[in-house]
């Protein structure tokens, strides 16, 4: 294969109505990679996969695919297959025959279908079910039989739309590693759409953050999640601090705790500020020597087994900032509620937004 | 309470006996050997035999046959595509209203309309104008019953079967069909028993002479000359098959509510 992308989308756009779903956004997936489009509901992200598989047609833009502009290339043409949110398997076929339809519209002598099939159904652990019906199915199954009947059309790229939305929150931890893993095995190239950050972060090696139709950022998850390009994927993506304040030379002008220290550019004299993680915030009773940070009270400890979050309510600020220590941490029992506490970070850990 | 519960049992059976009585006893008349109204002398099959016997009953039977079994074809065929239509469009109370009215207009209406309609297009009349005017009638109460089918349909799967590399056309046999396909064939029974005993349309519409004679038409010419015993044979026929036809329509058609 060419080095170049598996598939591409440049400057694509789809409006209904006065809505502009998808606004001028452009993607490479690279080959063998696992893509996750994240936003909230109502971003696009939804449009922009049936743009991907075929079924909405961009009113400007190309949507490429190994070079070749496929832009007016209806579904049942491309390549590429879709596991629908709801599944949509066939009530009326049983799983094989589920599996073995997409490999029947290719008219493949049956001796390879059934071949294809077997394998498949082997891989995502079926074979048992094999003759059931999907009424007959557990939702963690039919989930399988989705993806299997997907993947067994080879296809250049695999989207899914939400794919473990359906399942319940145990079964989703599993299967999102599960999904990682059959991706692996197959060396497909996948995108999933979904609005869960976290399951964004765990599966993918790449993704792209969109908002009101456009993508905010895209990266891995670790450039995401520390290298935030705005408030708004810092906001998503993670629990965040902010402190307001102006651009200034060396950092952010603040009026209640003077000059704080990022990464990161803002102009001078404007509005910007600077994003903390929970977990970059070091407290202190006594006023470290070199403290990047301000002083605040205690407002509340949140306990969640392995760590806990303390809420810390602090001068110029609309909402407490928080700390997060691990449980086993030996600090981890000596703050109490009202207690005085400086909230410092290395400037290396937070990170300038100026938008 | 159990005293009102005991009431109200009664009545169910009063209404029950007030429906279907008189269909008893037209049934049972229909065995009567002396074919006389008034007395019961005995249990025969004889007028079923002269029904059989007789070339004018059994050439009207054929007629309705095949006026019911064409415009049962082409109405589930024309009917269940109109639902699907309908049914991918947006809600609208004005075109609901448009599809069930042909269900709700008094059958004399339809018929003078049909007729003038006809007579406006200078259209010979025949059997083929009562298939073409049951068809009118029997597209609204397919289109009708393949609707609630569809009210659960998961438009997803249709989605599905194209993405999987299908056509149109292949999704709509493989898949659209098979999964609708009990509604499908409820309204495809209910049509053609609606079909068999109607009367009014069919009389308005057929053409002169034999040849377009359905049989509630027969019936209807028979009777002028007073109630005889082989009506009682025909009219309980044709009264087992219709029942027949609406019960298992009604069997089929529940997997409509239920869905798959």
């Amino acid at each position: 294969m060419s080095a170049g992308p598996v598939m591409a989308l440049e400057r694509v756009s789809r409006r209904f109505g006065r809505v502009t779903a998808v606004d001028g956004v452009s993607l490479d997936l690279a080959e063998g990679e696992f893509f996750a489009l994240l936003g909230p509901s109502g971003c696009g992200k939804t449009t922009l996969l049936r743009i991907l598989a075929g079924f909405e047609t961009p009113d400007e833009g190309r949507v490429m695919l190994d070079g070749r502009d496929i832009t007016g290339l209806r579904a049942n043409r491309r390549p590429v297959n879709l596991m629908f949110q709801s599944y949509a398997l066939f009530p009326h076929m049983t799983v094989r025959a589920n599996v073995a339809y997409g490999l029947e519209m290719e008219r493949l002598p049956s001796a390879e279908i059934e071949r294809r099939t077997g394998e498949i159904l082997e891989l995502t652990e079926l074979t048992e079910m094999a003759n059931r019906r999907p009424d007959q199915l557990s939702g963690g199954q039919r989930q399988r039989v989705a993806l299997a009947r997907a993947l067994v059309k080879r296809p250049r790229v695999l989207l899914l739309d939400e794919p473990l939305a359906a399942l319940d929150r145990k079964l989703r931890g599993q299967m999102q590693l599960e999904l990682k893993r059959l991706q692996h095995e197959v060396g497909l190239t996948f995108v999933v759409v979904t609005h869960d950050q976290e399951e964004a972060l765990v599966m993918s090696d790449r993704l792209a953050l969109m908002e009101g139709g456009r993508i905010a950022q895209t990266g891995g998850p670790r450039e995401l999640y520390e290298k935030p390009a705005s408030r708004f994927v810092a906001g998503f993506i993670g629990v965040s601090n902010f402190f307001e304040g102006r651009g200034a030379p060396g950092g952010l002008a603040t009026a209640a705790h003077g000059l704080l220290r990022a990464n990161g550019e803002a102009v001078p004299g404007r509005a910007a500020a600077i994003m903390v993680r929970p977990e970059r915030i070091v407290l202190a009773a006594e006023k470290p020597a070199d403290c990047n940070g301000a002083l605040g009270e205690i407002a509340d400890i949140a306990y969640h087994g392995n760590d806990l979050n303390l809420h810390v309510a602090i001068a110029g600020a609309e909402r407490a900032v928080i700390a997060r220590i691990g449980a086993a941490d030996d600090a981890a029992s000596r703050w109490r509620p009202g207690q005085k506490v400086w909230c410092c970070w290395r400037p290396e850990h937070g990170r300038l937004l100026t938008e | 309470m159990r005293n009102a519960s005991r009431w109200l049992n009664a009545h169910l059976w009063l209404v029950y006996a007030f429906l279907y009585l008189p269909i008893l006893v037209l049934m049972g008349l229909s065995f009567n050997r002396g074919g006389m109204p008034t007395a019961w002398t005995g249990f025969s099959t004889a007028w079923y035999g002269s029904l059989a016997a007789s070339p004018q009953i059994v050439s009207s039977a054929v007629n309705t046959l095949i006026v019911a079994a064409v415009s049962t074809v082409i109405a589930t065929a024309l009917g269940t595509l109109l639902a699907l239509g309908v049914e991918r469009r947006r809600q609208s109370s004005a075109l609901d209203a448009l599809l069930f009215a042909p269900m709700i207009i008094p059958d004399i209406v339809l018929a003078i309309a049909l007729l003038s309609f006809y007579t406006l297009l200078g259209f010979t009349l025949g059997l083929h104008s009562i298939i073409l005017s049951h068809v009118v009638f029997n597209i609204a109460f397919v289109c009708a019953i393949v609707r609630t089918r569809l009210k659960h349909f998961d438009y997803s799967v249709v989605e599905a079967s194209i993405d999987l590399g299908a056509s149109d056309f292949t999704t709509f046999r493989r898949v659209t069909l098979p999964m609708i396909w009990p509604g499908v064939l409820a309204g495809a029974m209910l049509a053609f028993t609606l079909s068999v005993d109607e009367f009014i349309i069919a009389f308005f519409t057929a053409g002169p002479g034999e040849s377009s004679t359905t049989l509630p038409m027969r019936i209807y010419a028979m009777i002028r000359f007073g109630v005889t015993p082989e009506i009682n044979a025909m009219a309980t026929i044709v009264m087992l098959f219709s029942f027949t036809l609406v019960l298992a329509s009604q069997r089929i058609g529940r997997g409509v509510v239920t869905g798959p």
